[in-house]
C-alpha cells in the first residue's frame, strides 16, 4: 500500500481485493461481545472533519476505536480555522503532534494532496471536494460483492448528480478497475464532461440505464441545485430520474439498491424502494465500519506495524 | 557591464530585423541612446567593438505587452522594480503593465507613480495600461484621454471582461479618436461561474469545476462584432481556446481590427498538467485556464500561419503563501518573463513552428505596432533597445534563482534550448549572461 489513502488511484486491483478480504475479518471483530482488539495501540488518528459529516466521521472514529487507536476530533467549528488558518499551518501544527494518521474530509477538492506534501502521516481522504471519497468506494465493493460473490461483469448503474459528487468518482473508478460494466444516468447537466472517458456508458434515459441491471446505486440530489439551474425542481427530477418500484422492475430480480446517504426520500428514491426487499443502505452503513477498520489497519502496516 | 550609454559596435552577430527585412550578419553601431548604422563591415569609426560569441542573435527588444507588476498594492507580490528587473533578464526591454494594481490604474496619478517607479529601477520600459472602467468595475467610463495623456498606451480592464456589450461599445468608439487599443480579457462570466479549471475531462476525473473554451469565444464574438460596428481597435489578451481562435480568423476575414496574443503557456501546456506529475499543483492554476490538447495545437496552427499577432506573457506574480492552499482558493497566474524566451526557443523554433524571424515579429515588431509604441525595429536612428538571444544555449529554469519577487511558475526545472544573452535598453546594456562569453 502506498503511504496515504488519497484516491482509488491508489489501489492496484490486488490491494483492492486485500482490504475487501481484511474486511471480512474486521467485521467479525465486530460481531464479538467486547468488540475490540489492540491492534493499533499506542497509535494516534486524528479525525480532521472540514465539512459536516456524521456517518463518515462516526464510521471512522468506531472502526479507530474497536482497533485501540487514540483518536482525537477536530471538527472545523471549534478549530483556529475560524480565525484564518491556512490549511498548511493547520497541518503543520498537527503533524508537529506527530499523529500516525490524519483522517480528513474537506470541502475543496485535492485537500488530501495538499496535506499529503505537508506530513509525514498517513493521509485518508474521507471526501474532498467533487474529487473522492475512496472509503466509500471500497464498502460500497465489498456489499456488493457480499450479495453478488463479485465485481467482474456486473452491471452496476449510477443515477443522480454526477457532476458534484465524489462517491460517484470513487466508485467508477473501483468498479470499472474490478471489470463491472459501469452506467450512469442523470440529467445531462450534472453530468461531468468526458466522463465515458472513464470507461462507463452514459445515459440520460434512466430506464435504459437500469435495465438488466445487478446493482442500482443511487446518488444524492442536493436542493440548492435548483439555483444553479441544474434541475427545474425535485418534483421533476423525482419524475425523470427518482427510483420509484416501477424503475426498479426493470432491473434484474436480484437487484440491490445502494444509497451512500445522507437520502432524500421523494426526490431521489421513492420511500418504498429506500425501505424495500432490494435495499442495502443500512448494511453499507455496517460494512463502513469494517471497510475502515481494513484500511486503518492495512495502511498502519498490516502485522507489521511501523 | 556597463550601465551608462556610450558608442559601440556590434560585430559578428546574425542580425534579425524583420521590420527592416534583415536576417543576415550585420554590425550594429549604437551611439548613445540609438542606433547608429546598421550594416556590414561596419569600420569602429572610435567606438569600442564589441566582439559577439558564435551562435548569438541580435533583434529589436522584445516587448511582453501582458503583465502584471502589482504596483501599486500588491508590492507583496511583485514590484515596479523587480518586475523590469525580471523582464531584462528574460531579454525583454519594455513591458505593458495592467491596471489591476491596487489602487486601479484609472487616473492619472497611478500612472505617473508607476512610471516614476519605472524611471527610478531604470531597466525595461514600462508602459502602463489604463483602466476601460473606472476603478475597473464596469459601470462607467474612466478619464482615457487623461490617461492616455499621462503614459497610458491601452486600455484594459484584464482580470475580468468589460463588463457590457454597451460599455464594450461605448470604449471602442472613444478610443478610436487616438487609434488606441482596448485590450480584453475575453470571459463570459456567467458560463465562467466558479470554475478553477479548462472543462474536460481531467478536471471532471479531479472533481474541479470547469470553464468551458466556449466562456472565452463567446466573449471573443461580442467584442469582434463591436469592433466591426465601431471601427475601433480591439486586442484579444491571452487566447486559450480553438474556439477564440476561430472567432479572430473570422473578424480578421472581414477586415475587422481586431489583434490577438497567445501566452507560452498555452501554446506548451495542457490540462493534463492538472492530474500529473504534481495533482491539484496550484502553478498550473491560471485564467484562462490550461486547455486540452485540440486547443493548444490550435495556439500553435494559429502561431505558424500568423493568425496569432502577438506572444505574451501575462506575467501574474503571486506569493508563496498565496499558492500554498487548496486548489480552489488559490489565485490564478503565473510568472511568465523570465521563461517565455527558452520556452518560444524549444517549443516554436526549434520544434519547426516558426522562424526566428517570425518569432520576432510575435515578441517585438507586432506588440510594438499594436500598442503604437516605438521598438520593434532597429532602423538607423531608432532607440537602442537591443535583445541579444543565444537560441542554442542549454536553460534549466530554476524558480529559486528568479528576480521575480513571485517564483510561481510550472516550469520549474524544465531544460529548454535556448536562452537570452543580454538586453540592452536605450543603449545600455541593463543585462547581461555572462555564461555566454558576452561582453558588453
Amino acid at each position: 500500500m502506498k503511504k496515504d489513502l488519497l484516491s482509488i488511484d491508489d489501489l492496484t486491483r490486488d490491494e483492492i481485493y486485500l482490504i475487501l478480504d481484511t474486511t471480512e475479518a474486521m467485521r467479525e471483530i465486530g460481531q464479538r461481545p467486547i468488540k475490540k482488539v489492540p491492534t493499533l495501540r499506542g497509535k494516534t488518528i486524528v479525525n480532521l472533519f472540514y465539512e459536516p459529516s456524521t456517518r463518515t466521521r462516526t464510521s471512522f472514529e468506531i472502526a479507530e476505536k474497536r482497533l485501540s487507536a487514540d483518536t482525537l476530533n477536530i471538527a472545523v467549528a471549534t478549530s483556529s480555522v475560524q480565525k484564518g488558518e491556512t490549511l498548511a499551518d493547520t497541518a503543520l501544527n498537527i503533524e508537529a503532534m506527530a499523529p500516525d494518521m490524519i483522517v480528513m474530509r474537506h470541502a475543496s477538492s485535492g485537500a488530501g494532496h495538499l496535506l499529503s506534501r505537508i506530513c509525514r502521516s498517513r493521509i485518508i481522504n474521507a471526501g474532498d471536494g467533487m474529487h473522492e471519497h475512496p472509503t466509500q468506494a471500497l464498502l460500497d465493493a465489498f456489499t456488493i460483492r457480499e450479495h453478488k460473490q463479485r465485481i467482474e461483469g456486473l452491471k452496476v448503474t449510477i443515477v443522480g448528480d454526477l457532476l458534484h459528487s465524489r462517491v460517484l468518482r470513487s466508485n467508477v473508478k473501483l468498479l470499472t478497475k474490478l471489470g463491472a460494466e459501469v452506467w450512469v444516468s442523470g440529467p445531462p447537466t450534472l453530468v461531468p464532461p468526458g466522463i465515458e472517458r472513464f470507461g462507463v456508458r452514459v445515459s440520460p434515459r434512466v430506464d435504459e440505464a437500469v435495465a438488466g441491471a445487478d446493482v442500482i446505486m443511487m446518488l444524492r440530489i442536493q436542493q440548492e441545485r435548483m439555483h444553479g439551474a441544474f434541475i427545474p425542481s425535485l418534483r421533476e427530477y423525482f419524475h425523470t430520474f427518482g427510483m420509484t418500484r416501477a424503475r426498479v422492475a426493470l432491473a434484474r430480480p436480484d437487484v440491490i439498491i445502494m444509497h451512500p446517504g445522507p437520502m432524500n426520500r421523494g426526490v431521489e428514491i421513492a420511500s418504498d424502494v429506500a425501505d424495500g426487499p432490494y435495499s442495502v443502505i443500512l448494511e453499507q452503513v455496517a460494512n463502513g465500519v469494517s471497510v475502515r477498520m481494513a484500511v486503518l489497519y492495512l495502511l498502519a502496516g498490516g502485522v507489521d506495524v511501523d | 557591464m556597463n550601465q551608462e550609454p556610450l558608442r559601440f559596435l556590434l560585430r559578428g552577430a546574425r542580425l534579425v530585423d524583420p521590420a527592416n527585412g534583415r536576417d543576415g550578419m550585420f554590425d550594429v553601431l549604437v551611439d548613445g541612446a540609438r542606433i547608429a548604422r546598421v550594416g556590414r563591415d561596419l569600420p569602429a569609426d572610435g567606438a569600442r567593438i564589441v566582439e559577439m560569441p558564435s551562435g548569438l542573435v541580435v533583434c529589436p527588444g522584445l516587448i511582453d505587452m501582458h503583465v502584471h507588476l502589482r504596483e501599486p498594492g500588491q508590492e507583496h507580490k511583485e514590484t515596479v522594480a523587480t518586475g523590469t528587473a525580471a523582464a531584462v533578464a528574460g531579454g525583454f526591454t519594455a513591458v505593458a503593465c495592467m491596471p489591476n494594481t491596487s489602487p486601479v490604474n484609472d487616473n492619472a496619478g497611478v500612472t505617473r507613480y508607476i512610471l516614476e517607479r519605472a524611471t527610478e529601477a531604470n531597466l525595461a520600459r514600462v508602459y502602463p495600461i489604463g483602466a476601460v472602467s473606472r476603478g475597473q468595475k464596469g459601470e462607467e467610463l474612466a478619464d482615457v484621454a487623461e490617461l492616455r495623456e499621462s503614459g497610458c498606451v491601452a486600455v484594459s480592464d484584464d482580470g475580468r471582461p468589460v463588463a457590457t456589450a454597451l460599455l464594450m461599445r461605448r470604449v471602442l468608439e472613444y478610443t478610436s479618436m487616438f487609434d488606441m487599443p482596448v485590450i480584453e480579457h475575453c470571459e463570459e462570466q456567467t458560463l465562467k461561474g466558479d470554475g478553477v479549471a479548462h472543462e474536460g475531462f481531467h478536471a471532471s476525473a479531479l472533481g474541479l469545476r470547469g470553464i468551458p473554451g466556449e466562456a472565452e469565444s463567446i466573449m471573443a464574438l461580442r467584442d469582434i462584432a463591436l469592433a466591426e460596428l465601431t471601427r475601433g481597435r480591439l486586442h484579444i489578451a491571452h487566447m486559450s481556446a480553438r474556439q477564440t481562435l476561430d472567432a479572430v480568423r473570422y473578424g480578421k476575414a472581414r477586415g475587422v481590427r481586431v489583434t490577438c496574443e497567445v501566452t507560452p503557456h498555452h501554446f506548451v501546456l495542457t490540462d493534463a498538467m492538472l492530474g500529473a506529475p504534481l495533482p491539484y499543483d496550484t502553478n498550473v492554476k491560471m485564467n484562462p485556464p490550461l486547455r486540452e490538447e485540440a486547443d493548444r495545437d490550435a495556439m500553435l496552427a494559429g502561431i505558424a500561419d500568423g493568425s496569432v499577432d502577438v506572444i505574451a506573457t501575462d506575467h501574474a506574480p503571486h506569493h508563496a503563501d498565496e499558492k500554498h492552499v487548496e486548489f480552489d482558493r488559490a489565485p490564478f497566474g503565473i510568472t511568465g518573463l523570465e521563461t517565455a524566451v527558452a520556452l518560444c526557443f524549444d517549443r516554436l523554433v526549434h520544434a519547426g513552428v516558426v522562424s526566428l524571424a517570425r518569432l520576432v515579429e510575435l515578441l517585438s515588431v507586432n506588440p510594438a505596432r499594436v500598442l503604437n509604441v516605438p521598438g520593434g525595429s532597429l532602423a538607423e536612428g531608432a532607440p537602442a533597445d537591443i535583445s541579444i538571444l543565444a537560441p542554442d544555449m542549454a536553460v534549466t529554469i530554476a524558480a529559486a534563482s528568479m528576480r521575480s519577487l513571485s517564483k510561481n511558475t510550472p516550469f520549474d526545472g524544465w531544460t529548454l534550448r535556448g536562452g537570452v544573452a543580454a538586453t540592452i535598453v536605450g543603449g545600455r546594456a541593463v543585462y547581461v549572461n555572462e555564461g555566454t562569453g558576452l561582453k558588453l
